[in-house]
């Protein structure tokens, strides 16, 4: 964990009430596709926990969705503004994991964290394949930055009206060594319910700090209470206990 | 002794600044960011006699200025806390630290606070007769001075170590429970714990917590807490940690003036991490601009 001072480099709508956000700063606490960034916005007490969508030296880029006034604020901020961040907060993915054809699963903004996975992965020679959901065909984001990786790309959407119509889970193939999935939690325990084999699951959580202090953001686990900030937000499907 | 320091309960401290129960773990995740030595001490997450995993999700809610919390006591237990967390706390913490303790029943509290009382390391212990986040204990007891009293004289029976009790500020005469805490043999005072809270969830259009209520805390409490400690003060002779949204060292400053010897820092650290860290060192810029010399001479400064 590092606090960082970042300017923004850029801030544009990426889909329907998705922007794309690039910060220029240290990035040097930032070690692993899957970790997320808190951002403190002026105005609001808590910060807001972003996923990192890619991580270079120096640079940053956020894909996030608004969803209330702390999004909404972050929406609203331009170039050369500056915001004070923690980094390099959680545990991320486990590339070491994927075998030789992993699989990545997406579901909404969830499909942020997996850009820079895919990245990775393809640069350890790696067959990627995505499936990439969404609920309608405005909501869709980065399609064609996985496919520019190399990945194979499959949209699947809610409504029907772009790709395959339906759910991440009604667009599986076999085939994979591994899969990675990041989404809402009805979608990530479909995932596990559906997908065959062992797989990595990142999940989302209402946080207080983002960094462990306050066991806001616990969860049950095979293992005892995990807190999704500092255990994770990163589980192994096996870890995974389903209390709703 | 140096311009920072107080004396709390016999026991000296650097400066008055302690991370408050709850935001700070057992020490060890702050311990990677910064050298917690220079910490007055610390008060570590509330501790009961069996484990617990607390409340369910959602457990955090952010309001104008602060934030709600229905953690509910999750904690490892007092026997985990002693094996596990105070060895590994001694690597990286080598003065006193504050047990804060939680329990459901009087013998819950005196067993809980004998086996920390028992430790080395532990220097003070905060009995939490104040928790509005668990059922059947926690607040219940807080909010009754003949209640409150009987804890205390459970606890002080089994204990050696100083006995700070910490208050909720859910009640309508805070001063009578005070006194009835130091009637009853308690070392200390603190205070306050968070105000019982609610934000509803516009979209479900139910309580947005799963608990229901939360805690409030951050600075939107910060002027509740002067104004209790500033009442407690007038009504009990013990010492008074003060806490409840204190964010600067300016709030330091004023909780000292109000009564408080030590000030417990909270919410804050959730926020910002190094919170406490900085707090210290403002502390000797903020006392030169108001023209205090030692900070043990303000305690209490604020009263005729």
């Amino acid at each position: 964990m590092k606090k960082v001072i970042f300017e923004i480099a850029e801030n544009s709508p990426l889909a329907a009430g998705v922007y794309r956000m690039r910060l220029a700063g240290d990035t040097s606490a930032v070690t692993a596709p899957g970790q997320f960034v808190n951002i403190a916005l002026p105005g609001h007490y808590l910060r807001r926990p972003i996923s990192v969508c890619d991580g270079e030296p120096g640079a940053l880029t956020l894909v996030y969705k608004v969803v209330g006034h702390g999004t909404e604020a972050m929406a609203a901020m331009g170039p050369g503004e500056r915001l004070d961040v923690l980094t390099g907060l959680g545990n991320g993915f486990d590339t070491a994991l994927a075998g030789d054809r992993p699989l990545l699963l997406g579901g909404g903004i969830g499909t942020a964290p997996l850009y820079w996975l895919a990245r990775v992965l393809r640069a350890e020679g790696k067959r990627v394949s995505a499936v990439l959901g969404f609920n309608t065909g405005d909501d869709v984001f980065y399609e064609d930055e996985f496919r520019a990786l190399g990945c194979d790309v499959t949209v699947a959407t809610a409504d029907g009206s772009y790709g395959v119509p339906g759910f991440v889970t009604d667009a599986l193939r076999p085939g994979y060594s591994f899969y990675y999935a990041c989404g809402p939690e009805p979608m990530l325990r479909a995932v596990c319910e559906k997908a065959s084999g062992d797989g990595q699951l990142s999940f989302e959580a209402r946080m207080g700090c983002g960094f462990g202090a306050c066991v806001g953001c616990t969860r049950e686990t095979v293992n005892g209470p995990k807190r999704v900030c500092r255990d994770g937000p990163v589980f192994r499907k096996g870890e995974i206990v389903w209390t709703r | 002794m140096d311009a920072l320091s107080v004396t709390l309960c016999g026991v000296e401290l650097d400066n008055p600044v302690i991370p408050a129960s709850g935001t700070f773990g057992y020490g060890c995740e702050f311990a990677e960011y910064y050298d917690i030595n220079c910490l007055g001490t610390f008060s570590f997450k509330g501790t009961t006699r069996a484990p617990r995993f607390g409340n369910p999700q959602p457990r955090i809610a952010e309001c104008g200025a602060g934030m709600l919390n229905a953690v509910g006591l999750q904690n490892p237990g007092v026997e985990a806390v002693i094996a596990e967390e105070l060895p590994r706390l001694a690597k990286v913490f080598h003065k006193p630290v504050m047990a804060n303790v939680s329990g459901f029943s009087l013998e819950d509290y005196a067993y809980t606070c004998a086996r920390l009382d028992e430790q080395p390391q532990v220097g003070w212990l905060e009995v939490n007769i104040s928790c509005p986040n668990v059922h059947g204990g926690g607040m219940s007891f807080g909010t009754d001075p003949a209640a409150a009293a009987s804890v205390v004289r459970a606890v002080k029976a089994v204990t050696h170590k100083p006995v700070i009790v910490k208050l909720t500020p859910n009640v309508t005469d805070i001063a009578s429970i005070a006194r009835a805490c130091e009637d009853a043999g308690a070392d200390g005072i603190s205070l306050i714990n968070t105000l019982l809270g609610m934000r509803i969830d516009l979209k479900r259009k139910r309580p947005l917590l799963a608990n229901g209520t939360g805690g409030l805390s951050g600075p939107a409490v910060f002027p509740v807490a002067v104004r209790m400690v500033y009442q407690v003060y007038e009504a009990v002779s013990v010492p008074i940690v003060g806490m409840g949204g204190v964010s600067s060292a300016e709030d330091v400053i004023e909780m000292m003036l109000a009564g408080a010897t030590a000030v417990e820092v909270g919410a804050a650290n959730l926020v910002d991490p190094y919170a406490c860290r900085d707090i210290i060192a403002a502390l000797p810029g903020a006392m030169a601009r108001y023209g205090i010399e030692n900070l043990r001479d303000i305690i209490g400064g604020a009263h005729g």
